[in-house]
């Protein structure tokens, strides 16, 4: 059990197996696997955390906490991508392994600036509604897969089969950028095996949003905006920002206008069906 | 001053009655989240998860009945906080009293603190034994009369009447804290009380409810930094302006409300160095403070972490001066208690009267009481099943391994619901409260 935290070194496979060395991997991988265990348990708190009306703050921030430890020790032992492609290799459902589900969502772009969303939502609110749209949903309480994406990048998450439809209408997406355009399908054997440790230390991160942070890939700010980011930040959220995802009156009003430029991923279908109407509405009044 | 392990002169603790249902369904309301005796004992006041408070009265003591002291009966109930919808989050707030607080007595009425999440509420409780009768402007029942009609005036005559306890909301502190309240503690000089929550610590006047002082506030400027909580905080007992408040890290800070109005740097702080051999994961978790009381005497404080109580000289911030397990046998349980969430349970401590005895509770209905003179300590069970009028409390013990012995329970046989988080201590007497779920035990010595 964890009543005694010693580290333990995972063996390396290069090494001759010994005897010794073999009861010693044994022992370390057994340690390994209670380890995940407990992180996935920590995860499955902290998800659930976001469904409760009223969270335990306390109780969110121990958890949370501990998750750090896990992560902590997974990085420094570097053991962290060893159990993702262990866990890979034996075949294991993505539902079933939070943590192996959210390497495979990896986008292939490890050079674009991962902007995460917070796992911890210490106000108590709903995060996943509290994102400008559910197809960036980054915590999703319905479905077990994209759950996975707790500390994920945003370009994952349009990996996620569901998203497909929206995609497709975008014609402002750059599918280079997102990766996955052209590929919903996850290929899980594929993807595990282009691990970069760099990328997985990022996994779990620092619960991070990183508002408006200027990155590299401007195919994705422009996406995103004309999302109001101030749902992001927790301070907000606390003096209560509404649940709904619904973009404020203004925001449709700007949709509306012909000089709106930034492809807004909801708005941009109805924008122009919308626009004929009022068209067509004002050529009633005006009579002309 | 402990039941005796032996025979001899030393008390032992009876059984002396139980309030609550006797249903095995526990409704959610009724179970119990506050026990609070008032400054002479005299009443014990319960808060509830429907968020009602009662409160009993301890009768006069019967020339009849030598060995037993008087009972409590009920004195008074009444509703104190209601659920609340917060239209902006669209989040409820729970109407369950997290805190209750008497206040000194200054008159013939009684004033006590209730706190739920949010608000703070000061309730007057007074008694109403006698009647005007024979108004002039107005009928027995109440109607007012023509004034036309009144050709006499009378002077109202007091009458007697059937005792009639009024509880009734004095002051509302609301609007004041934006995370969920866990402690209220009034201050000496009676006329300020601190209110904290898991961030911020506030101090009241007790005649002003439209604003308070943030003196305590440990809010990150990003929310993501938080890595630590305000977990209980509580004024001294004798300085009115030195409080402390304990964390989800397992420190406590003593502040000194003169150094500064932001109390945000401590005067003391007060940490036991973490033994290396024991770490785990669970050790942040573990060493979390779930209650802190000081000794009635001020020199002293007591903290609770999930497996122990410390008493902590303030003299002395390195660490403590005593450390009592309660239930050590549960540390090669603690992932299972932490995938059933036990391992968050806020455990309360309290002292007795001279502060030579501390208890604290457990699971299964255990709890436990440690003299700090003669280093005994006890566990006893609050249950129906020893409820026979002055029957007497027979220790208990948790078999840790290997074989068990005859009236001892196995660790995997506790039952972990059944957990005792809230106890009150007489200011007097031994006279004890033991709140199990939605019953209310009390106890007291048997004097041999």
């Amino acid at each position: 059990m964890f009543s005694k935290g010693t580290k333990r070194k995972f063996s390396d496979g290069d090494e001759e197996i010994s005897d010794e060395s073999l009861v010693g991997a044994r022992v370390a991988s057994s340690y390994s696997l209670q380890r995940q265990s407990l992180l996935d348990m920590s995860l499955i708190k902290l998800q659930l955390c976001h469904m409760l009306v009223e969270p335990n703050l306390c109780r969110s921030v121990l958890i949370a906490n501990t998750v750090r430890q896990i992560q902590e020790e997974m990085t420094h032992d570097g053991s962290w991508h060893m159990v993702a492609e262990a866990f890979c290799s034996a075949g294991q459902s993505p539902s079933e392994r939070l943590v192996a589900t959210e390497v495979l969502c990896r986008s292939r772009e490890q050079d674009a600036e991962p902007k995460l969303f917070s796992v911890i939502s210490y106000e108590g609110c709903r995060e996943e509604e509290v994102v400008a749209d559910e197809t960036l949903c980054s915590v999703s309480v319905s479905d077990t897969v994209s759950n996975v994406c707790l500390a994920g990048r945003i370009g994952q998450c349009w990996e996620k089969s569901e998203l497909s439809g929206v995609e497709r209408d975008e014609e402002a997406l750059e599918d280079s950028r997102l990766g996955s355009g052209e590929d919903e399908e996850i290929d899980t054997k594929d993807r595990a095996s282009t691990e970069s440790p760099k990328t997985i230390g990022q996994v779990f991160g620092t619960f991070e949003i990183k508002n408006g942070s200027p990155g590299p890939d401007s195919a994705l700010e422009e996406l995103f905006s004309d999302v109001d980011t101030s749902y992001y930040d927790l301070d907000t959220m606390l003096t209560g920002m509404q649940s709904a995802p619904k973009m404020g009156p203004y925001d449709i009003l700007d949709s509306l206008a012909p000089s709106h430029s930034s492809p807004s991923i909801v708005s941009t279908p109805n924008c122009r069906s919308d626009l004929n109407e009022l068209d067509h509405i004002m050529e009633i009044i005006v009579g002309s | 001053m402990m039941a005796g392990v032996g025979g001899g002169n030393d008390f032992q603790w009876c059984f002396s009655q139980v309030k609550g249902a006797i249903d095995e369904d526990v409704a959610e309301a009724d179970i119990i989240s506050t026990v609070e005796f008032n400054y002479s004992g005299e009443l014990l006041a319960t808060g509830d998860k429907g968020g009602r408070v009662v409160i009993f009265q301890r009768e006069q003591e019967s020339k009849n009945r030598l060995l037993s002291r008087g009972e409590y009966n009920v004195y008074s109930t009444f509703q104190s906080h209601e659920p609340e919808f917060d239209y902006l989050k669209s989040l409820e707030i729970e109407e369950k009293i997290n805190k209750i607080r008497w206040l000194p007595q200054q008159n013939a009425a009684h004033f006590l603190l209730s706190a739920n999440d949010k608000t703070i509420k000061l309730w007057k409780i007074s008694e109403r034994d006698k009647r005007a009768e024979g108004y002039n402007l107005k009928d027995e029942d109440g109607r007012l009369r023509d004034p036309f009609r009144i050709t006499t005036l009378r002077v109202p005559v007091l009458m007697p009447m059937d005792l009639m306890v009024e509880a009734s909301p004095r002051r509302i502190f609301a609007n004041a804290h934006t995370y969920h309240i866990n402690s209220i503690s009034v201050n000496s000089d009676y006329e300020t009380y601190l209110s904290a929550d898991d961030l911020r610590i506030n101090l009241w006047h007790l005649e002003i409810t439209d604003r308070s002082f943030n003196i305590v506030d440990i809010k990150p400027a990003n929310m993501e930094e938080l890595t630590e909580v305000i977990t209980a905080a509580e004024c001294h007992p004798h300085q009115c302006n030195v409080f402390v408040y304990s964390s989800s890290k397992g420190t406590i800070r003593l502040c000194d409300m003169r150094a500064a109005a932001l109390c945000d740097r401590h005067s003391k702080f007060f940490e036991e160095p973490e033994d290396p051999s024991s770490r785990s994961f669970f050790s942040e978790i573990i060493s979390s403070i779930s209650d802190v009381k000081f000794s009635h005497s001020g020199r002293y404080m007591m903290t609770r972490d999930y497996l122990s109580v410390k008493v902590w000289d303030l003299n002395m911030e390195n660490r403590p001066v005593e450390t009592y397990q309660v239930h050590e046998y549960l540390r090669s349980k603690l992932c299972s208690l932490y995938e059933n969430d036990c391992i968050f349970d806020k455990f309360e401590c309290c002292w007795n009267g001279s502060d030579s005895a501390i208890m604290t509770g457990s699971y299964n209905n255990f709890f436990r009481m440690f003299d700090r003179n003669t280093r005994r300590d006890i566990t006893l069970e609050a249950s129906r099943e020893n409820s026979k009028p002055r029957a007497m409390l027979k220790p208990r013990k948790v078999c840790t391994g290997g074989k068990r012995k005859k009236d001892e329970i196995s660790v995997d046989s506790l039952d972990f619901n059944k957990k005792i988080l809230h106890t009150a201590w007489h200011p007097k007497e031994n006279v004890i409260a033991v709140a199990a779920t939605n019953n209310l035990y009390i106890f007291q010595d048997k004097i041999n």
